[in-house]
Order: C-alpha cells, then structure tokens, then sequence
C-alpha cells in the first residue's frame, strides 16, 4: 500500500462523485432545488479532478481553472435561484412538469 | 495505513456519504444542509492537496455565500416537497443504472493505465506559497479572463436582480425626472369667464 494517496485515488473519488450527482439529477428530475444542488456537486466532483491533476502534475493552471469555475458557478447559482424564485411565484410550484408553459 | 491514506478515506467516506444523503433527502433544506457537509469534506481533502487558497475559497464564498442563498431559497418557497417526491421509485432503476454506467465508464478510462506518468506530488507551491503563486498566475497570465470573470459575476449581480426585483403598486415614491419637466401649465389652469352676478 501507498504511503500517500495516489493521482486515482481521487480520480476515483471525483468519478463516484460525478455519478452520484448524475444519478441523483434522475432520482429528483420533478424537483429543480435538488436539481440545482445535484449540478453544484458535479462541479465539486470537476473541481476535486483539476485540483488533483494540478497537484500531482504540480501546474498551476488547474487551479486557475477551479478558480474561474467557482467564479462562474457562484454567478449559474445566482441566476438559476432567481429564475427558480420567479418561475414559482409565477406559476405556483416548482415542478418541471409545470413548466410547459411555453409550449407552442 | 499511514497517516494521509486513512484522512484521504476518512474524508472521502464522509464526502460519498454526504452526496448520496444530498440526492435522497427527503426533506430539501436537510440536502442543503448535507451538500454543506459535502462542501466543508471537499474543502479538507484539498487542503491535503495544498490547494488552500481555493479551499478557503470554498468555504467562505460557496458554503458561506451560495449555500446560504440555496437555504434561504428553499426555506422562502412554500412547497409542497412531499408532491415532488411522489413517483420517485420509478425512477430509482433509470436513476441507478446511469449512475452506475457513468461509474464504470470512468473506471474503465482511469485503470486504462495511461495515468501512469503523474505519480509524484510535485511541490506546486514552492516557497512563496500557494495563494502566493496562484495570485501571480491571475494577474499576469491569465488577467484578461480574470477580467471577464469580474464581468460575468457583474452580469450575475444585474440579471439576479433585475429578475426577482419587482415594483410596489401600492407605494408612493417620486419620479424626479417627472418632477423636473413639469411645466406650469400642468399644474395651473387660468380660466377666463364672465363675472357673474350673484342673485337677488
């Protein structure tokens, strides 16, 4: 056995990660809060992938990358809670099958 | 087992643990509160990679910022979560059988052997350290997207704002540029009639 954890091992972590959070957006697909919460893990599960690779492969630029990704998601969440918040005061539930309405 | 295997497993069995109460909560301001859990663990495990700068990042900024926001989002909305989960055991066999092919896609790609050239920990950070360095590489060579980040977190600010904002109908306020073109005439009416004479 290793004594430190090696590159796989968090490949493997970030992998279950990623398919948890896959599973997960089909488990809830009629809720979009967990929705939104399982694309937020996705990224965690990216993120723990280029920070592994920017460690092991010792280049900054993985980080840099976490960096921007953090940057943008932060401003995806934003904006999705707000469409979210106006989607429900305008149609009354959250549901993703009541979102037909634009339905020709 | 040395000491950074069993915090590397010890980390990650709380972080797969937490991510799998995440997408099964019943209750969704308990998934919040499970995805802050998995949030503070993915923090702990890049401290071991010596990524602290962005760890702290993490914490400050995602479960202090966003985590909150996800909160105060669910707990604002009155829903019925109960109806949301109704069917959800069909869709457990779809659910689990794309998990598990994702899985074993990316086991396949990762023990394909072609990992084989990145074994050793390189010191990233060398002696200035790693908040150090990292400040270096965005404002140099990466400070034009670090520019269109400030500017898509700007269009964020706007957008969320511009969404969720909505105007009172009942409250009074001023419209000053109303105020300022009125004109005279708008306010005063000079009416000219023949003086009338009052009746005996």
């Amino acid at each position: 056995m290793a004594v430190a954890p090696t590159l796989s091992h968090y490949l493997v972590l970030g992998a279950i990660l990623f398919a948890i959070s896959m599973a997960g957006i089909f488990l809830n697909r009629k809720n979009v809060i967990i929705l939104l919460m399982a694309i937020e893990l996705m990224l965690l599960a990216v993120n723990m992938n280029f920070i592994a690779f920017s460690s092991f492969l010792g280049d900054m630029a993985g980080q840099v990358f976490v960096f921007f990704i953090l940057t943008v998601a932060a401003a995806e969440s934003a904006i999705g809670l707000a469409i979210l918040v106006l989607l429900f005061r305008n149609v009354g539930s959250i549901d993703v099958e009541d979102m037909g309405k634009l339905k020709g | 087992m040395t000491f950074p295997i069993f915090l590397f497993y010890f980390f990650s069995a709380i972080l797969v643990f937490a991510a799998l109460r995440v997408v099964t909560a019943r209750n969704p301001v308990h998934a919040v509160l499970w995805l802050v859990l998995a949030f503070f663990t993915a923090a702990a495990h890049w401290l071991t990679l010596r990524a602290e700068f962005l760890a702290i990042v993490l914490v400050l900024v995602y479960v202090g910022a966003v985590m909150v926001l996800f909160l105060f989002v669910v707990m604002m909305l009155d829903i019925n979560f109960d109806n949301l989960r109704r069917q959800i055991r069909s869709y457990i066999p779809v659910g689990a059988t794309v998990g598990a092919l994702v899985l074993v896609e990316m086991a396949l790609t990762l023990l394909g052997g072609r990992m084989g050239g990145a074994t050793g920990a390189a010191d990233t950070a060398g002696s200035a350290g790693n908040t150090a360095a990292l400040g270096t590489l965005v404002y140099t060579q990466y400070v034009y997207p670090f520019e269109i980040a400030a500017v898509i977190l700007l269009v964020a600010i706007i957008a969320a704002i511009a969404l969720t904002h909505r105007t009172r109908r009942d409250s009074k306020y001023q419209k000053p540029g109303d105020q300022v073109k009125v004109r005279p005439r708008d306010r005063l009416r000079v009416l000219s009639m023949p003086s009338e004479k009052r009746e005996p």
